[in-house]
């Protein structure tokens, strides 16, 4: 019997991103043993490792390069991906120092953590094999629910792990299922030879593979927080701690994007009158659901929640239109996304007190008077989150509607259009109890140099990517 | 060989009933742990077809992937029970239904 895995088949210099932040995490579990209370020497190992690994990223050279019999790939798509991770990782840990402190998480495995999801989410982003998407799927998963029930005295962070996890792990069943089913009818895992197989129009009506593609998009749906499996997100969202519900509305949701896009589009190119009616039905959904509950939300998490369900669908359109033009603005997206979501909640984490207190939409009232930057940099996050222009939510948007418009996909353009009004319902309550309404209480404001070092990415590359989009859109679009 | 005396068919009618147990079991149950068993039940059962798929078409994959499903399921045992251990410790309850913190 021949090996598997022949040696030569298995490059290592294409995997130097995830054993270089393997590494560090583990720098970090072990270097927890001595630093006593004091965690800034984590803070500042983990953000150099992110650092390494954003730069590892490059090493591989020509593109695309193959690595563990064609299930690990590096190319455009995943090097812009793995620079989204790196940056939303290392503004989850700028921000988490000064909520940590707050809020009395000590544990050390907070940052570690977080790289191990970062390592997950690179997996996720490059791998073009249904085993390791399983794999990137759980071990960031693993990790979150982890970081959800953090707070392991407070009852909300408790119930919220509770329920990510059950219904985390109910996911992966129907995703396994549905993988399984994939691979009894095609006989490969891998998506290239998944995608040659389907070539055969015979093979395409096997129901055990139509049933397998439902399956892979409810587990995949899932994941991303599109309605209707979206019962988890805002109760998750709400109940987790700040910075991490950052992070699990930025990170981790992009690499469940990129792994939906590499499944349908590069697998499955061939059927994609049987996905598209899916996944548009999911993505008209999430838009309503999101919208629409957010509107009725106090709780300003909550109502970021509901509306990165919307921004799912939004995301979705982009893989509908699976051109090239559909994958760079799926990019171009994922990385405006990044910059307003954070910003967002830094300024969520800011205003809180400590016991995740202060976190209702009525608290913001008059808060223009008061703190006039702090408020201003809210309204832009909130505006670009919106689709205004100039802001880069403005230019994203733009750019997934013309992608869907070139595929003839209008209707679902003149939906997603129309939800975009209905969103600036609820970004525009927040602004207007913000310069509209008398302040009740005063403000506790903790501005620590990092959270300002955050908001201020935030804002600049919120206007950035909004005005001279261009150099990004080049990069996307390889 | 197997599929001589079982045919395909068999076995992934059985794992399709038990992932169905399971669906029902999460879906009814308002127990944490039986919840939670109903998941592994589910899990076990996309390893019964990974098996058989595999022996009848003569292929090793699935095999692998079956290796990596039990070792993602004890990983995500160990998680979800220290998961179940915290919440009991904060409140002594293993019913689902008073978990309503948090709801709009």
């Amino acid at each position: 019997m021949e090996p598997i895995l022949a040696p030569e088949s298995i490059d290592l210099i294409a995997l130097a991103p995830v054993i270089v932040l393997s590494v560090f995490a583990m720098m970090v579990l072990v270097l927890d043993l001595w630093g006593g209370r004091n965690k800034t020497l984590l803070v500042f190992i983990s953000l150099v490792g992110l650092l390494m690994t954003a730069i590892s990223a490059f090493a591989k050279h020509p593109l695309p390069a193959y690595s563990f019999n064609d299930s690990y790939i590096v190319d455009h798509l995943s090097l812009f991906f793995i620079c989204i991770f790196t940056l939303s990782s290392a503004l989850t840990i700028l921000l988490s120092v000064e909520y940590n402190e707050r809020e009395d998480i000590r544990a050390g495995e907070y940052y570690a953590l977080i790289l191990f999801c970062t390592v997950g989410m690179i997996l996720l982003a490059s791998s073009t094999d249904m085993i390791m998407i399983f794999l990137g799927i759980e071990i960031v998963s693993i990790c979150l629910y982890v970081l959800t029930g953090i707070r392991r005295n407070d009852h909300r962070s408790n119930e919220a792990a509770l329920k990510y996890f059950l219904l985390g792990a109910f996911a992966t069943g129907f995703l396994l299922y549905g993988m399984t089913l994939v691979y009894g009818s095609t006989g490969s895992t891998n998506l290239f030879k998944i995608a040659e197989f389907i070539q055969n129009p015979s093979a395409q009506s096997n129901p055990l593979l139509l049933m397998g593609l439902v399956l892979l998009i409810i587990g995949l749906g899932f994941k991303v927080a599109s309605a209707p499996f979206h019962m988890w997100a805002p109760d998750v969202y709400q109940g987790a701690p700040t910075p991490v519900t950052a992070f699990m509305a930025v990170g981790p949701k992009a690499a469940a994007f990129a792994a939906f896009f590499r499944v349908f589009a590069e697998a499955f190119p061939e059927m994609s009158p049987s996905w598209e009616t899916l996944l548009s039905i999911i993505a008209v959904l999430s838009m309503f659901v999101g919208n629409l509950g957010a509107i009725m939300q106090t709780n300003i998490k909550r109502m970021l929640a509901f509306s990165s369900i919307s921004h799912a669908g939004y995301i979705l359109i982009a893989i509908i239109a699976k051109s090239s033009l559909g994958s760079s603005a799926l990019l171009f997206y994922m990385l405006s996304y990044t910059f307003m979501t954070f910003g967002a909640f830094g300024i969520v984490i800011i205003l809180g007190r400590k016991g995740e207190e202060n976190l209702e939409i009525e608290n913001y009232s008059g808060l223009a008077y008061k703190h006039p930057i702090i408020a201003l940099s809210m309204t832009i996050f909130l505006l670009s989150l919106g689709g205004l222009p100039p802001f880069a939510g403005f230019v994203a948007k733009f750019y997934i509607f013309s992608a869907a418009i070139q595929e003839g996909l209008l209707t679902l353009v003149i939906i997603a259009v129309l939800n975009s009004a209905i969103s600036f319902y609820y970004y525009l309550k927040v602004v207007v109890f913000m310069y509209m309404k008398e302040s009740e209480a005063e403000f506790k404001i903790s501005l620590t140099p990092m959270t300002l070092f955050v908001i201020l990415i935030g804002v600049i590359g919120t206007i950035n990517l909004g005005i001279f989009p261009n150099t990004i859109i080049a990069l996307a679009s390889h | 060989m197997l599929e001589d005396s079982v045919p395909l068919s068999h076995y992934l009618m059985l794992s399709a009933t038990l992932f169905v147990i399971g669906i029902v079991g999460v879906l009814i149950r308002r127990n944490v742990i039986v919840v939670f068993m109903s998941i592994e039940i589910m899990l076990n059962a996309v390893n019964i077809s990974l098996i058989a798929f595999d022996n009848y078409m003569n292929l090793s994959n699935g095999q692998i992937f079956s290796f990596m499903v039990i070792c993602v399921a004890a990983a995500e045992v160990s998680v979800g029970l220290a998961i179940i251990i915290a919440v009991h410790r904060n409140k002594p309850t293993v019913n689902l239904d008073e978990f309503n913190l948090l709801k709009w």
